[in-house]
């Protein structure tokens, strides 16, 4: 039995390498899907065979359990499955915690650990513990470690009698959770969005922006206890806004992207000292901008002040039908091989996967 | 995989014995132990570890070995209807865990070997998967792995259209069909299309074409009555490569022997859920296994607000059959009474209960199982609802708790596996040799988009432009695909569409 063979061949079906012809059959999903409290839900990708079948929505169902007519019914499907049969024609839904999803995108694209830079600055200790010591105060003793070494020394010693099980344990049977000290990385971390607003940002390109952000406030979050976020949405003006307008927000403006980047430094330097702060500023647009000059004068904002400020900046391009995507290119020549600057291109939401890898592959 | 270790080996004896006490009877069944991943892989190819290549095995692979690593979902036992009977185990489980999965797979192999409708289920299917697997792998040799691997993708999409109850039809025997067949021949005079010439009335050139329409007519159909076993028509009549046709009758042949266990899901699952928990809780268990015990059997039982449990429901439905054959809670007299007091105090002391359910096992399968044993009260006491879909809201909503409404969604979901039917009506279609398949609509329209990918790949099998008779939205309609193109042709309400 070896399912090597059918499982790589259905990877590589999902992934598009063979049978271009079943990409419409693929249930991707989002990636996010829905956000429960600190549950995340990933779809697990799936291939559906095309048959000849009712359609979803016109199908009840039976169900069991309380509720009047009317009220909406929830949850997905059965309690434990055991097997026999089949496995349902439900897509597939896995339930994660925030941590859990930031080691599985880890491990799957292979991210190192971020070195954080302002820890020096702010040295903190945790205790953590660790292991089992045979002496400590009585509040940390282990009763179930405690009894069991007290069993082992009954049966050893030959005084254990099944009938009447009774253990008292000695001193040298105790043992205590042990204590360590750790240092602890608590360093705080800024995460600072901006995004081309203007009108050649069309839905799409939002939607891959918001994609995005959330995967890498996933990973810094794992890193960095208090991570904060603040948003920045620009046209040839600039202005701080919540989440919600930051994703919902549509201009039809030009574009100045010194605009946002001069709000950026500004809220760096009021709020954010380098020597406690791990600064992460974002920039997502399609690589329009107004004039040249107004590159020359991001360059100089970009060198000068951010830059030398900042763990990384991560630069973003979302394809899109208007832009021309000159933005890129200027950056690549002003910055060529440059440590901070990190450049990324996302041509669709596919290339998502690649372009988290190309922000946070470097460890930063 | 391995055998039993010895504390389960004991075990094993132990509950075959009890298990047979009761009454249940089993073919011999032999249990091995496998790790987590060779769990996932073998429930991937459906407890067949000699099945045919196919990437769809693969993707069950991955969901199931996912769903493990996540922690989501856990597959406790695998049993498979054979004779012998083989069962897997997860290696790591507790002990308890492993002494409820084997009484809940003697459960199961008991109504795989005496549940009426399994019973011409091949039970040498282990071999037969295997022969399978050989000869696919060998087209793929000849014909290239792509080439095969497209063929059953294509097949793989309407493996489902099979007439579900045609094993269950007592055909003619050999020896019948041959008398018929030598008495037809002795008469020789019944071919009417031949008569006119025969009688030397007819001239083939200047004949009307109204007389022309009569006799076309009246030609017979083909195929004569309807077609349910879509597959076994197009094996028939398709124009198909002898390696096609091979393939296309081996998934055909798996279909049917995986039908029966969606026939019987409630009813196997509740059968079994019943035995391990009386095997458990009257036999098997020490004191020390009660807690782990009930933490499993109520997860297993776990009902969910737009799920359907099937063994919550079997089993409960076992306990309430028993419970009122018992008591004697069946019959004219006791559904023509009315008072609710009496009802509740009902006991005749009959204890058919028993001897009911083994019956009930026999002869029945989930369809005849629901019509005739759930009840009003039933419903009530399990708090089964329906839900719908509200276009308004966008979301599913508790609809109703009427009894009849319930046990009407119910024997829906259940009729053909909750599939629409389908069946061939015409394989000379217009007279082009198109084929003419017809749905026959129950109130739930198909969905649009499967139907047009199935359909392709019926006219990629068929060799022909293929027609579907449905309705969609009310209005009855004729979807073709000739190759290239989908259309639709709106049939008129009162006017009789082809000539069914």
């Amino acid at each position: 039995m070896s399912v090597k063979q059918d499982h790589g061949r259905f990877k590589d079906i999902v992934k598009g390498k063979i049978k271009e012809n079943f990409k419409k059959y693929i249930t991707q999903g989002e990636m996010i899907g829905k956000r429960e409290k600190e549950y995340v839900k990933i779809p697990v990708p799936q291939i559906e065979i095309p048959r000849f079948k009712y359609g979803p929505k016109d199908s009840g169902g039976v169900g069991q359990g309380d509720g009047q007519p009317g009220e909406a019914v929830d949850g997905d499907g059965q309690g434990d499955q055991k097997a026999g049969d089949k496995p349902g024609e439900h897509e597939l839904e896995v339930d994660v915690t925030f941590d859990e999803l930031a080691d599985i995108l880890g491990e799957q694209l292979g991210l190192p650990n971020i070195q954080p830079r302002g820890f020096k600055e702010t040295p903190t200790e945790k205790y953590k513990v660790k292991g089992m010591a045979p002496v400590g105060p009585d509040s940390l003793r282990h009763f179930k470690a405690s009894y069991k070494e007290a069993l082992k020394r009954s049966i050893m010693s030959n005084t254990y009698d099944p009938d009447d099980p009774v253990i008292v344990p000695i001193r040298k049977d105790y043992r205590y959770r042990s204590v360590r000290k750790m240092p602890s990385p608590e360093s705080n971390a800024v995460v600072i969005y901006m995004m081309d607003v203007s009108g050649s940002m069309g839905g799409e390109q939002k939607e891959i922006v918001r994609l995005e952000s959330f995967w890498i406030n996933t990973w810094l979050k794992k890193h960095y206890k208090g991570l904060q976020t603040r948003f920045i949405i620009h046209d040839a003006a600039a202005r701080e806004v919540d989440e919600q307008t930051f994703f919902s927000t549509s201009e039809s403006g030009g574009t100045l992207i010194s605009s946002a980047y001069n709000l950026c430094k500004q809220i760096i330097d009021e709020e954010y000292p380098v020597s406690e702060w791990n600064i992460y500023p974002f920039h997502f647009s399609d690589g329009d901008n107004w004039s040249t000059d107004d590159t020359r004068y991001c360059m100089e904002i970009l060198k000068k002040h951010i830059l030398p400020k900042s763990n990384m900046f991560g630069y973003g391009q979302v394809e899109s039908k208007y832009g021309s995507g000159q933005f890129y290119k200027d950056l690549e020549k002003e910055f060529p091989e440059d440590e901070i600057m990190t450049l990324s291109q996302i041509a669709n939401r596919d290339a998502i996967i690649q372009s988290i890898k190309d922000f946070l592959g470097k460890g930063k | 995989m391995d055998s039993l270790p010895l504390e389960l080996q004991i075990e094993r004896d132990r509950i075959e014995k009890i298990a047979a006490d009761y009454g249940l009877d089993f073919f011999k069944t032999i249990f091995e132990m496998v790790d987590y991943d060779q769990m996932s892989q073998l429930a991937a190819y459906g407890g067949f570890p000699t099945r045919y290549p196919h990437w769809n095995f693969g993707m069950q692979y991955e969901q199931l070995s996912k769903g493990y690593e996540y922690g989501l979902s856990k597959i406790y036992e695998m049993v498979i209807n054979t004779d012998p009977c083989y069962a897997y185990l997860m290696k790591g489980n507790e002990l308890v865990d492993q002494k409820l999965v084997m009484a809940h797979v003697f459960g199961h192999c008991d109504f795989f070997k005496n549940n009426k409708w399994f019973e011409p289920t091949d039970r040498k299917m282990m071999d037969t998967m295997a022969n399978h697997a050989t000869r696919i792998r060998r087209y793929m040799d000849r014909y290239g792995y792509d080439v095969v691997e497209n063929f059953i993708d294509r097949c793989l999409s309407i493996e489902n259209l099979i007439d579900r109850y045609s094993p269950y039809v007592k055909r003619a025997t050999k020896e019948e069909r041959r008398q018929e067949k030598e008495r037809v021949e002795n008469i020789r005079n019944d071919r009417f299309y031949m008569q006119e010439y025969m009688e030397g009335g007819a001239d083939v050139r200047g004949i009307d074409p109204a007389a022309q329409e009569e006799r076309a007519s009246q030609a017979p159909n083909f195929p004569i009555r309807p077609e349910r076993d879509v597959l076994l028509f197009l094996i028939n009549y398709a124009q198909l490569e002898n390696w096609q046709q091979d393939i296309l009758s081996i998934i055909r042949d798996e279909s049917y022997y995986f039908s029966p266990q969606g026939m019987t899901k409630i009813m196997n699952e509740g059968w079994a859920s019943y035995w391990h928990s009386k095997l458990m809780t009257e036999k098997i268990m020490h004191d020390c296994d009660i807690i782990t015990f009930a933490d499993k059997h109520a997860g297993t039982m776990a009902m969910s607000p737009n799920g359907f449990n099937p063994y919550k429901v079997g089993i409960e439905l076992f306990r309430d059959i028993e419970e009122r054959w018992n008591k004697g809670r069946f019959g004219r007299e006791w559904e023509e009474l009315d008072n609710f007091e009496e009802k509740n105090r009902w006991d005749k002391h009959v204890g058919l209960g028993r001897k009911k359910i083994f019956e009930v096992r026999r002869d029945y399968n989930d369809v005849t199982f629901i019509d005739e044993f759930l009840t009003e009260d039933f419903c009530v006491r399990n708090k089964m609802f329906v839900y719908n879909f509200n276009k308004r809201t966008g979301q599913f909503e508790l609809d109703t708790r009427n009894f009849k409404a319930i046990k009407q969604q119910l024997l829906f979901q259940l009729t053909n596996h909750g599939q629409p039917i389908i069946d061939v009506v015409n394989g000379n279609h217009n007279n082009r040799g198109e084929l003419l398949l017809k749905h026959l609509h129950e109130g739930v329209d198909m969905q649009p988009n499967y139907m047009e990918e199935t359909l392709k790949n019926v006219a990629y099998i068929w060799g022909r432009p293929v027609n579907i008779h449905t309705k969609m939205d009310d209005k009855e309609s004729i979807f073709r695909w000739d190759g290239k193109e989908f259309s639709e042709e709106k049939l008129e309400e009162d006017k009789p569409n082809d000539k069914q």
